[in-house]
């Protein structure tokens, strides 16, 4: 049985699955497949189809213990100052923003520089849904089902060469179509970077989408970057260039205010935030009243990312 | 005859407040049964524990810059009823920085008092949230008829301590805020303005002495 693919732009509001069948697709499939042919004729199948990434690779590092966090959270509460200081403002004020035709500037110490069209970025790759614990600075944590690619497989199509010691991101910088940047909230663009290894790390994604679907504008449409064990700042969003630096990357928040925002910037609760505890966090979607989770070194990562570190003093490289 | 006729002639201010303070007593307690409100709707966000412990937070900062106002209200329009507000209002003020507090020990902090403790400590701008709730205690405690016939002329020194306690409260503010700064400048700007208005005044009355 072949099924049909539809380009993202085919794709009308009014066909996105709602979070319910998404979760409910396996089920859904599976009756599916005990009347496949009577229904394939009356067009049922198009509640499937309709997600931009239908067949996804699942994921070994995939959270198996934490609860989704729903999507109307995750697109209505976000920290994207390019839309907006408020937590509402991106859902608010980005749904004008068009993310296509978008393209990516790779620049610096690497030998296939040059402008890629996002399609041909992500179309030598497999797309795995990825569910991952995101810790922002401030104290609040979602989960979230993100649909990237490793950016190590990126990386490696780039050929960096010896030289590249870091690898730092650009957000697009466009006044017209992001509003929050007529203010200088922030000296934008918005830049952040990893060291090499860091960005080589199984867990780092490049991300396209959430829940089986397109990235909403707010999430940081059309690519973005995903290091779980890292505060939110560091996943930078709607990146137009990745450049391989042999010098520390920069990191804006680090650049504005160094001893609040470091630039390794680990999800760590052990090392307090100057202005509060990073010791625990606050879970999206549970009970207001109810006590908050205990705040896990490197986000619960520590298996994987731990060894990055080693010899080195958190508190200091915080 | 009821007291209200019999001073209607020779206080009839007395009766306007009479019949207003129920109703602005109600309308101070609308921001918190719109939390409420809001709350047994689900409809409080998608943070409700941010969204209330900073709506109780900006309500205690904006009764205190309304009791700050009732001076000025007094002297720009020659009602002297409004005074007859002040204790209501700066009582309003003490009630949001309490439900603020709470909901930090509560949703913030779970009861953790060792991690309280240590915020108060460590962490400038909670301590100055403190110290702002320590200082609004003497005044509520004072704030009686019976206290202040019997503090005389102390009542007035003690109650200056509002004048610092907005400038606290409004620093707490600034120092917690991570970007945007429009709304805590905002308040910086109408507290300065009210005090400007009281030096102004001192400063008059020291020339014309």
């Amino acid at each position: 049985m072949s099924i049909l693919i539809k380009k993202p732009d085919d794709i009308k509001p009014s066909e996105i699955t709602d979070q319910k069948v998404y979760e409910g697709r396996r089920e859904f499939i599976k009756k599916m497949g005990l009347a496949s042919t009577a229904l394939l004729g009356a067009g049922q199948l198009s509640l499937a189809e309709a997600k931009a990434y239908p067949n996804l690779t699942k994921s070994q590092f995939s959270t198996t213990t934490d609860k989704l966090t729903s999507l109307k959270d995750i697109t209505s509460y976000n920290n994207f100052y390019e839309f907006g200081t408020g937590k509402s403002d991106p859902a608010k004020n980005a749904g004008d923003f068009n993310p296509k035709p978008w393209s990516v500037r790779v620049e610096g110490e690497c030998e296939k520089q040059g402008d890629f069209h996002l399609e041909d970025l992500i179309k030598p790759h497999t797309l795995e849904e990825r569910i991952y614990r995101f810790r922002c600075v401030e104290g609040w944590s979602m989960v979230i089902p993100w649909v990237g690619v490793p950016l190590a497989d990126m990386i490696k199509r780039f050929k960096p060469t010896s030289k590249a010691k870091f690898v730092e991101f650009e957000t697009l910088y466009d006044p017209e179509r992001m509003p929050g940047q007529r203010i200088k909230t922030l000296p934008w663009p918005y830049i952040d970077g990893l060291r090499m290894d860091e960005a080589m790390n199984p867990l780092t994604l490049m991300a396209v989408g959430l829940y089986g679907d397109e990235l909403p504008n707010q999430n940081g449409a059309p690519i973005r970057l995903v290091v779980p064990w890292k505060y939110g700042f560091k996943n930078i969003k709607s990146i137009v260039k990745i450049r391989f630096v042999e010098k520390q990357a920069r990191s804006t928040w680090h650049e504005v205010n160094d001893r609040e925002y470091g630039f390794y910037s680990n999800v760590n609760p052990e090392v307090d935030h100057p202005r509060w505890s990073q010791k625990t966090e606050r879970r999206i979607g549970e009970p207001f009243w109810a006590p908050k989770h205990k705040t896990l070194k490197f986000n619960g990562y520590e298996e994987q990312v731990a060894h990055l570190y080693k010899g080195m003093d958190l508190k200091k490289f915080y | 005859m009821n007291t209200a006729t019999r001073f209607s002639g020779v206080m009839p201010f007395m009766n306007l407040i009479q019949f207003l303070k129920p109703m602005v007593f109600l309308l101070c307690l609308l921001p918190l049964l719109l939390v409420v409100w809001n709350g047994i709707n689900n409809n409080l966000g998608v943070n409700p524990a941010e969204t209330i412990l900073d709506t109780m937070g900006n309500w205690g900062i904006y009764f205190l810059l309304i009791t700050l106002s009732v001076t000025p209200v007094r002297k720009i329009t020659g009602w002297g009823g409004v005074i007859r507000l002040r204790r209501m209002f700066g009582l309003f003020a003490f009630f949001y920085v309490c439900l603020h507090l709470l909901s930090y020990i509560w949703f913030d902090q779970y009861f953790d008092w060792n991690e309280i403790l240590n915020d108060i400590i460590k962490r400038p701008f909670i301590t100055l949230g403190f110290v702002t709730f320590l200082l609004l205690v003497p005044l509520v405690i004072t704030s009686t008829n019976k206290m202040m016939l019997r503090l005389k002329k102390n009542w007035k020194k003690l109650h200056f301590l509002v004048y610092p306690i907005a400038v606290f409260a409004t620093i707490h503010f600034l120092l917690m805020t991570r970007a945007d700064f429009g709304h805590p400048l905002l308040i910086a700007g109408i507290l300065s303005l009210l005090l400007g208005y009281r030096l102004y005044f001192s400063m008059q009355r020291k020339r014309s002495n």
